[in-house]
């Protein structure tokens, strides 16, 4: 079968690839470029565990196929720490323990980051609504929106 | 009977709320979870499964699968000619690869190995199935019925009576007194029968592993699991191989809650290695997921309960029929013992049973059994205590179990929390919080045994002082922070000075699977008694350093020092300058700790929620949720909280949305989340958690496992929320809103 050369922007970094004409962009992510932090929870856009940002946009990795990342900028999981200086949701969804097994943790931080871009005081009600797509079995949600809360004060306070 | 463990102290570490060791790991996108390991050369494998709920399996062709470009194995059962030792793994194996008959839609019948996705699955397209589509049936009640389709002969066990189709494996029965005379005293008999929808456990990471086994019949697995070294003893049954020439290795898991406490993939990924020679990494799909692993009993289940007027129960009876799917399992039986746990009743008879049906085998889901129990018991107490204009709370308290009590399975109860749940429950102000309309308040209760098991824990001093503990059961939830904690408790060192690790099988000894709560007590407790192993070790060191007896030693506050006056004037020795020189003292210092732990002390939970029915639409919004659960003791509050947390919204989704939905054909009609719907963000409010905390008499620091009681309250308190709030007795789950509708209008 013949593949198709992408060449894209990864956390930063230029990469290129080739990929089958119905790989999707997680597939890629995972499978060629050891970027495994996105997860796959169902591949139909119903759980929200690999989402990623694509030229500022969050969608499901599973719904974008691989080919279509050509000339864009994609940001993982992976690209949202500073170093080793963690993002403030990531230090904060330890300290406050918004999250047991963890392994919705990639899109929800992806997701949630990309919310506090926009909306740097959002309601609770609003944390909820924007992370509906995201699926979370374990914690029951509540400390996971108090993270977020919580990261958006102090974001705001240290600005 | 476990001996009494628990020793009051002030605590410095355990109840604190520390940063978990892997948590940068997951919030980075490092962890690896079961799908995120590769090998060189590394296969992938994937699973024909039946498109038939029941069906003979007259052949398999798959030689036109095996000649195609990439593919280097296919596997049907007759690849697994080892006959397992025993019955439960029989079973397994049936389950993971089907034998003569495909016993549900989703049932595995073949396999592939292939070099790239595309190539194994089209070569699942070329294996040619001759199926005979066999008469099925996925209704517990009617499974029951002579004359209904039958899945299996000749395993009914001798309790079942006469008049029943060989789908009733076993009946069992529990309680005391004499229900007929209870019955006879009562002002007030309320009857009802429910029935609750099959759930999934939901976990976000489908099933995962990579498999790597040679014609030397030594192998290696790296999966997400429950408990890494069942798997290695199940493989190695259903494989034929001596259990040591494998090795296991957990991954992080994403989830589990009793859905990942056996195998599917695991049997097939080592064949299909064995037989490619190469390492083959298997991942479910989420259909696959709903269509082949987890899933819970549906139930059908008729409660009676007789009361007096001033509201003393005088007796009650229940019949749980559950469905397990296509092989034996005890669930039934745990929801007739669990159901009436919380009372303490003068006549009891409770009665379980144990149906198979074209279904998947059931797993554990949080409590397994009990949640649907409490469902029907706790809503006939609702209505009872409405019957009789007593406040719902106040008539739990009248008939609560309490230290004494003879429990509804038989035991008799030690110190138990039962009543300070309760208690708490009423003096919260959440109880007397006005309702608006269309609003209703319900609560409930629930019990889980909690479980102990086959414990293993090893820790070693480190030259610079500081600790590494080895565990072997897989966290799930933050137990490798709560490991350290108590470690660090015991030892008297700061909890950064101590790591936890989950050992591989070849690492560590034998341990029992991450469920029945277990965790936190059971590994706890050897952590703490693996950390005194050390410290006697530590102890005798510095006293023959000092030149003086062991038993003259003391320890306290991280050091070792001379117990007394009379012991000799020396300064203390630190865990530090202990390591640094035992090299010189005797050789390295380790302790550890094994055991088949007891004691592990019942747990019970009293929640409260208020509802809004919309009376147009039947919609059902959670409007408030409180949770009173004993601990014992909250090693890590935080995740104690979490437990509570998502226990409870689980228990929302089976109440309100999810459900296992068959069609005529006997095929799952919503294997995905889209349409088997688990509750979101914007579904909920927050869940506050209230941590009470009587100590467990079995553990040093009194724990007690939170991770499963936490489900058991939650149908029936919603039920009992929604029933007043809509004004009509709700009695079948999920409480979707046509159902909920259908009952306004019919009311
Ligand atoms: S894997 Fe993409 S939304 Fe679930
Ligand atoms: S922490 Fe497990 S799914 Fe969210």
């Amino acid at each position: 079968m013949s593949r198709i050369h992408v060449t894209t922007t990864v956390n930063g970094d230029a990469v290129d690839y080739l990929c089958e004409a119905d790989d999707t962009l997680l597939d890629v992510l995972r499978d060629q470029l050891d970027l495994t932090g996105s997860k796959e929870g169902c591949a139909s856009g119903d759980c929200g565990a690999c989402t990623v940002e694509l030229d500022g946009r969050l969608v499901c990795s599973c719904l974008v196929l691989g080919a279509e990342a050509e000339g864009r900028t994609v940001e993982t999981i992976e690209g949202m720490a500073n170093g080793d200086v963690l993002h403030p949701l990531q230090k904060n969804f330890i300290e406050k323990a918004a999250l047991q097994c963890g392994v919705c943790t990639p899109g929800i931080l992806v997701a949630a980051k990309n919310l506090l871009d926009h909306t740097p005081d959002p309601s609770e009600e609003e944390v909820r609504y924007w992370l509906a797509g995201n699926l979370c079995r374990c914690t029951g949600y509540d400390k996971i929106i108090r993270a977020v809360l919580d990261t958006a004060a102090e974001m705001r306070g240290a600005a | 009977m476990a001996k009494d463990e628990f020793e009051k102290r002030e605590f410095k570490v355990v109840g604190t709320r520390v940063a978990r060791p892997d948590g940068l790991d997951k919030v980075t996108g490092r962890a690896r979870y079961g799908a995120d390991m590769s090998a060189p050369g590394m296969l992938v494998g994937y699973c024909l499964r039946s498109p038939h709920a029941h069906a003979r399996i007259k052949s398999i062709d798959t030689s036109e699968a095996e000649a195609m470009a990439g593919v280097k194995a296919v596997i049907t059962r007759a690849d697994f000619t080892n006959v397992p030792a025993s019955d439960g793994t029989r079973d397994i194996l049936d389950n993971v690869m089907a034998n003569d008959k495909a016993l549900y839609d989703g049932h595995t019948v073949a396999a592939v190995a292939a070099t790239s996705r595309s190539a194994a699955k089209a070569a699942l397209k070329a294996i040619k199935v001759d199926y005979e589509v066999l008469p099925h049936v996925t209704d517990v009640d009617a499974a029951m019925l002579p004359g209904a389709p039958e899945l299996h002969q000749g395993r009914q066990q001798e309790s079942v009576p006469e008049g029943f189709s060989q789908n009733v494996l076993a009946r069992s029965q529990y309680g005391h007194g004499d229900v007929d005379a209870g019955f006879a005293q009562a002002d007030v008999i309320i009857e009802r029968s429910f029935k609750t929808a099959a759930t999934h456990q939901g976990y976000i990471e489908p099933h995962a592993c990579l498999a790597t086994m040679g014609n030397d019949n030594q192998g290696d697995l790296f999966c997400c699991t429950q408990g890494h070294y069942m798997v290695r003893n199940t493989c190695a049954d259903i494989l034929g191989m001596e259990s040591g020439r494998l090795r296991v290795t957990a991954s992080e898991i994403g989830g589990g809650f009793g859905g990942k406490t056996t195998v599917f993939l695991e049997p097939v990924a080592l064949m299909l290695s064995k037989k490619s020679g190469k390492p083959v990494k298997m991942t479910m799909s989420r259909d696959e997921v709903m269509r082949a692993s987890g899933p819970t009993a549906s139930t059908s289940i008729d409660i009676k309960i007789g009361t007096t007027r001033d509201g003393v129960i005088t007796a009650a009876t229940g019949e749980f029929r559950y469905q397990s799917g296509c092989f034996y399992a005890m669930n039934g039986a745990l929801g007739a013992m669990c159901g009436f746990a919380p009372y303490d009743l003068e006549n009891l008879k409770s009665v379980g049973w144990e149906v198979t049906t074209n279904r998947p085998k059931a797993a554990a889901y949080r409590a397994p059994g009990a949640p649907m129990a409490a469902f029907a018991v706790e809503s006939v107490v609702d209505e009872v205590a409405k019957e009789i204009g007593m406040d719902p709370i106040d008539f739990r308290l009248k008939n609560a179990a309490d230290e004494g009590t003879k429990s509804a399975y038989g035991p008799t109860y030690p110190a138990i929390g039962l009543r300070a749940t309760l208690e708490a429950a009423k003096a919260h102000p959440h109880w007397s919080a006005p309702l608006g309309k269309n609003q209703g308040r319900g609560v409930g209760c629930g019990f889980w045994f909690n479980f102990g098991g086959d414990t293993c824990v090893s820790l070693m001093l480190n030259p610079d002082g500081t600790v590494s503990l080895s565990e072997g059961n897989p966290d799930i939830g933050g137990s490798r922070a709560s490991m350290s904690m108590m470690a660090a408790e015991e030892l008297g060192v700061p909890y950064e000075n101590v790591r936890t690790i989950v050992a591989d099988t070849a690492s560590l000894g034998q341990n029992e699977v991450t469920d029945g709560s277990r965790v936190t007590f059971a590994v706890g407790l050897a952590t703490i008694k693996a950390a005194r192993h050390a410290i006697e070790i530590m102890k005798a060191r510095a006293a023959a350093t000092w030149g003086i007896d062991a038993e003259a030693v003391e320890w306290v506050d991280g050091a070792a020092q001379p117990a007394g006056p009379n012991a000799g004037k020396f300064p203390p020795l630190t865990v530090k300058e202990i390591a640094a020189t035992m090299s010189n003292t005797g050789g390295p210092i380790a302790g550890h700790f094994e055991a088949n732990a007891e004691g592990a002390g019942v747990s019970f939970g009293t929640h409260i929620c208020d509802t809004e029915v919309d009376p147009e639409t039947g919609a059902v919004k959670i409007l408030r949720y409180t949770v009173f659960q004993d601990a014992g003791k909250a090693v890590h509050p935080d995740y104690v909280e979490g437990q509570l947390q998502g226990g409870a919204v689980q228990g929302i989704g089976w109440a309100l949305n999810e459900e296992y939905i068959y069609g005529e054909d006997g095929t799952l009609q919503n294997a995905g989340y889209l349409d088997y719907r688990i509750p979101v963000a914007s579904d909920l409010p927050m869940i506050e958690p209230v941590i009470l905390e009587i100590p467990n008499p079995g553990h040093p620091y009194g724990v007690r496992g939170v991770g499963e009681t936490g489900i058991v309250p939650p149908l029936a308190t919603i039920a009992n929320a929604v029933s007043r709030a809509a004004g009509v007795r709700m009695t079948s789950l999920p409480m979707s809103p046509p159902k909920v509708l259908a009952a306004i209008k019919a009311n």
